[in-house]
């Protein structure tokens, strides 16, 4: 909303320059967004001037050679290229010195060997208007010499404020003149629709005109008036200029006087060639479905049957509240008018204008509801304009179609100042919340406020204020915030903070793949359906966007490494010869949520659970070598080893026990991923990736994987720890080698040797790996350390012998001996 | 024989102090306090020498073999001592090579970063963190923060919906009433939240008051710009209990203000609009770039524009139509009062780190992760 300053001081006038005031406005709830200017950056060297002679210049057939009067200074020579400069004219000069709306600075200068000592102005070149074809002859009797910034705005301060959509009222320029009534204290002028026009015209609008509403939910109130003798013209410059710095093209009196109005009041006003409505019958109605009609800006709109016109006996005219057709468009034969000015439904309006893809002063106003009273004012102000600025006759009568529900009526709310103190946290004397509330156009009942304040809620703020705590809002606003607030801390009755254990572990998690090498990565959460067309991925079914920004981003995903592997091809592509990262975040299964487990694992808080799962995840990627290059050379590209120990690392600091089985996916490498199992449970993947893959992403070699982090954190032990003595009888440890077929996993021989070694046998871990000329082909030796222990006494040799002995009898079970 | 013990120490301490290095030393040693030696044999026949000699000789041997034992001893070291310092001296290596580190630690996303710091800052001020869905129910986005129907906010220009084919089979989905729906739902009923405010509602249906949460995580609105992502990352914040007042909003967000920005930041509280809180407010940090005076010797503060303040979220006093949505859960509109708020994590880390793009978040460009620890 542009409120030209000058403008508003003709309602109310605080008397604080432009920068206090904006900043008095964003203080107290109406954001000033910029405070700018319309026309001449300063009025400076703009005056009135007086042409006393026009003569034609003797070496130019278009030139005028002019002797103004200025003022100080006396008379001036200025040459001028209007045709209708003539001689008596009252007109606008820059002088010397002055600064036009685009920055030139004006200076004297030869034209044609006649030097100018100034400039007489157009419209245009005033930004006041559009009349580029002549200069502005002034209605003034302002002497010359005046500072032409008292005749018109010529040099306007405009503030750009944005209304909040609760605020309707201040979409016009009174409504914001009562806001800085309210906040300033400054006196506000009589309402500009205290006053009506005196019917002159002939009959009654009931001859002339008809209006039928058949959607009286859609249409509150339609109201009516009709003129005669209107003589369509250009709209004097005043007024011109007050529409040019709201931002509105200047384009016939009537036209100008629907918008000026709309600007003023913020009630949207319609007007029609009266003599274009056949029988002047207007009938309101919801459009049929597919029904099409051109609207003013000469597109052809396909409607709903939801959607509202406004029609004549032919058609639709105008779609309600959005905008005119051109059917029945005032031209410059119009002589008679027909005035709507109508309520309706703002939910409608929105839901239409959204529907065509068309918005406009009128439904960015209509979609935030107004009120059904604020029609006859706009027809008030409107009509007394018609009347003097177009020659227009008013005819008797008003039509009146309300259909003003129940719920719209005027009704009384309360304000307890202690209730209001007590939410606030800040005292407001209840003088002085009266006092603010009447400022804002609340009728206060009573004189002196006793426990409770009664107030009748305008029209304006029917649908904005409904309640107390509404009024609490008010009168804190215009007390000011930031002049009276205190800052204190609640009160905290009890409640303990703290991070929630799950929180603790998964922090722990993110930090320990951190340190471990690699960057987090954030990648978007809709991908899209073909999930960057690595193998597998699309596989799963997602959970579509049904109104997608582009189709790349139009299904939720899945999984967190198509996200990674499109950050290693970004990354890649842009030069880094390494690439290790991760992400720690959701995938959306199109399932319903697990019933129990905690957030991380899709269980939310709240009544009812969320529509899909979400469980949270963390993966990574990597790419090259994981520590980079070193100068003292490094470990060779990350393999499904350098993944592992990644999960390993997790694993141990969460202190539980993770198994691997072979099992591959299709974008991984068959024989060299694995399931990870927690409790026997498939949690997640790892596994060097399919050459396919590498392809896609111009890598060479690469590993990853992806976990559910709820099961790590549900089985993670770390906290719970118990103290257990293992110095008082220190372990005794032994290195064996075991030669099996290569094809015997690791694991399975480790496993038996725990298995075989029962109590006594804290620990196995494999610590190298042989297969070579030493052991026959085809096999393959693991060594092991074991650690031989009772928590009740040192074990003997011969006790540890006895062990070791069962070990080897279980390895050979399964095919495996001791080597050498 | 006495004589000829004295003649060996003299010899002797000659021959240590002529000893050039350590094997020289060694040597010395060998020659004089060996099993060979003179002095050895003297010591070692003692016995066969005359009674009224042995004690004499005894002791002045065996006190000079103390006394070259010493020297031979000192030299040594000394001589040891040289050598280690000359071996070690050809030991030296360039220690301005780079390290060579178990791992080089990667880098937090800066949004984790800023996340968890304003966890932190609200987790020391005694709210519990909680997570919420991001595929939500209208009812929880929308209805139950007093959105009335039809509101802008739901129109499919801003808001992202879920195609309800999509749900999987037989999903749960809550009609307008908050309630499951009995017939298969629609095309606006389950969306992408558009802010993380759907968890004030869940957070109340959770715990009865007092209740003090803040809630990170993921929103989503239909905006592709330079200064807008389709997807971003909010905090809201909810304070309820009997008399948390619109003052404790300010003083909370002062406090928060001065962990993150710094200790000699202001907050300014403006009067706003939105549907779930009454009153609203925006609250902006004073400029940390410039102090709050908007402007440098050479000219206006770029950060703050020069209005010497920062826009960094929306606040209120939560509606009593909200608190009517969880009545049943404790939060009887008459008898509780609180506030919330809620903030862009990518705001703020902007702000606080100099980030000037808002899609670089998302980029994952390891050279902007990198400059982030």
């Amino acid at each position: 909303m542009k409120v030209p300053i000058s403008w508003l001081g003709a309602y109310c006038d605080p008397g604080l320059p432009p920068d206090r005031l904006a900043e008095r406005l964003s203080m107290t709830g109406t954001e000033v967004e910029r405070v700018g200017t319309a026309g001449a950056p300063s009025p400076d060297g703009f005056v009135v001037g007086r042409v006393l002679a026009a003569e034609q210049h003797p070496d130019a057939d278009r030139l005028r050679v002019c002797t103004v009067d200025a003022g100080e200074g006396g008379e001036r020579t200025i040459v001028c290229g209007a045709p209708n400069v003539a001689a008596g004219q009252t007109v606008a000069v820059a002088l010397p010195g002055a600064r036009l709306g685009d920055g030139t600075k004006l200076r004297k200068a030869k034209l044609r060997g006649v030097e100018s000592a100034g400039m007489i102005l157009s419209e245009t070149e005033m930004e006041i208007g559009d009349d580029a074809d002549g200069i502005a002859v002034l209605e003034t009797d302002a002497a010359p010499g005046t500072a032409l910034s008292e005749v018109l705005p010529i040099a306007e301060t405009v503030l750009d404020l944005e209304i909040t959509p609760n605020r309707p009222d201040c979409l016009g320029v009174y409504g914001i003149a009562r806001e800085v009534h309210a906040i300033t204290g400054a006196e506000l002028g009589p309402e500009p629709w205290a006053e009506d026009a005196e019917a002159t015209g002939s009959g009654d609008v009931a001859d002339l005109a008809s209006v039928t509403v058949e959607v009286p939910d859609l249409c509150p109130r339609f109201t009516a008036r009709a003129f005669t003798d209107v003589k369509i013209g250009p709209s004097p410059l005043w007024l011109k200029a007050r529409l040019a710095a709201a931002g509105q093209r200047p384009i016939n009196n009537v036209v100008d006087i629907t918008n000026y109005v709309m600007l003023l009041t913020g009630q949207p006003l319609h007007a029609f060639d009266l003599d274009r409505v056949p029988g002047g019958a207007i009938i309101v109605r919801a459009a049929s479905e597919g029904e099409t009609m051109t609207t003013l800006d000469d597109v052809e709109r396909v409607l709903d049957s939801e959607s509202v016109v406004v029609c004549d006996r032919d058609g639709p005219s105008g779609i309600a509240g959005i905008m005119g057709g051109q059917v029945s468009e005032v031209s410059a034969e119009t002589t008679r008018v027909l005035l709507e000015v109508a309520c309706w439904n703002g939910t409608n309006i929105l839901r239409t204008s959204n529907l065509l893809g068309l918005r406009s002063e009128a439904s960015t106003r209509f979609e935030k509801q107004l009120h059904p009273e604020l029609t006859m004012r706009a027809q008030r102000v409107a009509s007394k304009l018609m009347v003097e600025l177009c020659g227009a006759r008013l005819v008797p009568g008003t039509i009146d179609v309300d259909n003003t529900p129940p719920p719209m009526r005027p009704f009384d709310l309360s304000y307890h100042p202690g209730r209001s103190d007590r939410l606030l946290g800040m005292e407001v004397d209840p003088d002085r919340a009266a006092e603010y509330l009447g400022r804002l156009g609340f009728h206060v009942h009573g004189s002196a406020p006793q426990e409770a304040i009664a107030v009748t809620v305008p029209a304006d703020r029917h649908f904005d204020v409904t309640r107390e705590i509404d009024l609490v809002e008010e009168v804190a606003r215009v007390h000011g915030l930031d002049e009276h607030l205190p800052a204190t801390l609640p009160g905290r009755g009890g409640a303990v903070g703290g991070l929630a254990r799950h929180q603790v572990l998964l922090r722990r998690v993110e930090d320990l793949v951190r340190d471990a090498g690699l960057d987090e990565a954030i990648t978007w959460s809709f991908v899209d359906p073909a999930r960057g067309g690595f193998p597998g991925l699309g596989e799963i079914d997602p959970v579509v966007v049904h109104n997608p920004l582009s189709e790349d981003q139009s299904v939720m995903r899945t999984d967190l490494i198509g996200g990674l592997l499109a950050a290693c091809a970004h990354n890649l592509a842009r030069g880094a010869e390494r690439v290790a990262v991760f992400e720690s975040g959701r995938v959306y299964l199109p399932q319903r949520p697990p019933g129990d487990g905690g957030p991380l694992g899709g269980r939310f808080a709240g009544s009812h659970p969320p529509p899909v799962a979400e469980p949270h995840r963390i993966a990574a990627a990597l790419i090259g070598e994981l520590t980079g290059h070193r100068w003292r050379g490094s470990g060779g590209p990350a393999d499904f080893y350098d993944a592992k120990g990644l999960i390993e690392l997790i694993a141990a600091a969460l202190g539980l026990e993770l198994s691997f089985e072979a099992g591959s996916r299709p974008f991984l490498h068959p024989g060299r991923a694995a399931t990870v199992l927690a409790a026997g449970e498939p949690i997640g993947w790892v596994g060097e990736l399919h050459p396919e893959v590498l392809a896609r992403i111009d890598a060479r070699a690469g590993a990853a994987f992806e976990l559910g982090v709820e099961p790590l954190v549900a089985a993670a032990t770390t906290g719970d720890e118990r103290y257990e003595d293992v110095t008082t009888h220190p372990a005794v440890a032994e290195d064996i080698a075991v030669v099996a077929d290569a094809g015997v996993g690791a694991e399975r021989i480790r496993e038996t040797i725990l298995e075989a070694g029962g109590a006594l046998l804290a620990r196995a871990e494999v610590f190298d790996v042989y297969e070579g000329e030493q052991v026959p082909e085809g096999k393959r030796s693991l060594a092991l350390r074991l650690d031989f222990r009772a928590p009740d006494r040192t074990l003997t040799d011969a006790e540890v012998a006895e062990v070791r002995a069962g070990i080897v009898a279980a390895l050979g079970g399964i095919g495996a001996d001791l080597r050498g | 024989m006495l004589e000829r013990i004295e003649a060996i120490r003299d010899e002797a301490r000659t021959a240590v102090a002529a000893a050039g290095d350590a094997a020289a030393v060694e040597e010395v040693r060998v020659r004089y306090l060996g099993r060979k030696a003179e002095l050895t044999t003297i010591l070692r026949g003692i016995g066969e020498l005359p009674p009224e000699q042995r004690g004499p000789v005894g002791k002045t041997g065996n006190q000079v073999r103390r006394e070259l034992e010493a020297l031979v001893e000192e030299a040594a070291a000394r001589y040891e001592r040289t050598e280690l310092d000359a071996r070690l001296a050809t030991e030296a290596i360039d220690v301005t090579l780079p390290g060579t580190p178990p791992v080089v630690p990667g880098h937090l996303h800066p949004l984790t970063r800023t996340r968890r710091e304003i966890e932190d800052v609200f987790v020391g001020l005694g709210y519990r963190v909680m997570e919420g869905p991001e595929i939500e129910h209208d009812y929880y986005n929308f209805t139950a923060l007093n959105y009335p129907p039809g509101h802008p906010a739901r129109m499919l220009q801003d808001t992202f919906y879920v195609d309800p084919g999509s749900l999987g089979a037989d999903p749960l989905v809550l009609g307008s009433d908050g309630e499951p729906l009995a017939v298969p739902p629609g095309p606006r009923d389950v969306l992408l939240r558009t802010h993380t405010s759907p968890m004030q509602i869940r957070g109340m249906e959770d715990q009865e008051p007092p209740i003090f949460i803040v809630v990170p995580g993921r929103v989503y609105r239909r905006d592709s710009d330079a200064t807008h992502t389709p997807m971003f990352d909010q905090v809201e914040g909810l304070a309820v209990g009997e008399d948390i007042t619109l003052a404790d909003l300010h003083g909370t967000l002062l406090t928060f203000a001065r962990a993150v920005f710094g200790p000699d930041r202001d907050v300014r509280i403006r009067p706003h609009f939105f549907p779930f809180t009454e009153p609203s407010v925006e609250v902006d940090v004073s400029c940390f770039r410039c102090g709050g005076t908007g402007r440098f010797e050479n000219g206006r503060c770029s950060l703050c524009k020069g209005t010497g303040w920062l826009e960094i979220l929306g606040a209120g006093m939560v509606d009593p139509n909200v608190f009517g949505f969880v009545r049943e859960h404790g939060y009887d509109p008459d008898r509780v009062q609180g506030f919330a708020f809620g903030m862009g994590i990518e705001r703020i880390a902007m702000l606080k780190h100099g980030v000037p793009d808002l899609r670089m978040f998302f980029d994952n460009d390891v050279r902007m992760l990198e400059q982030f620890r």
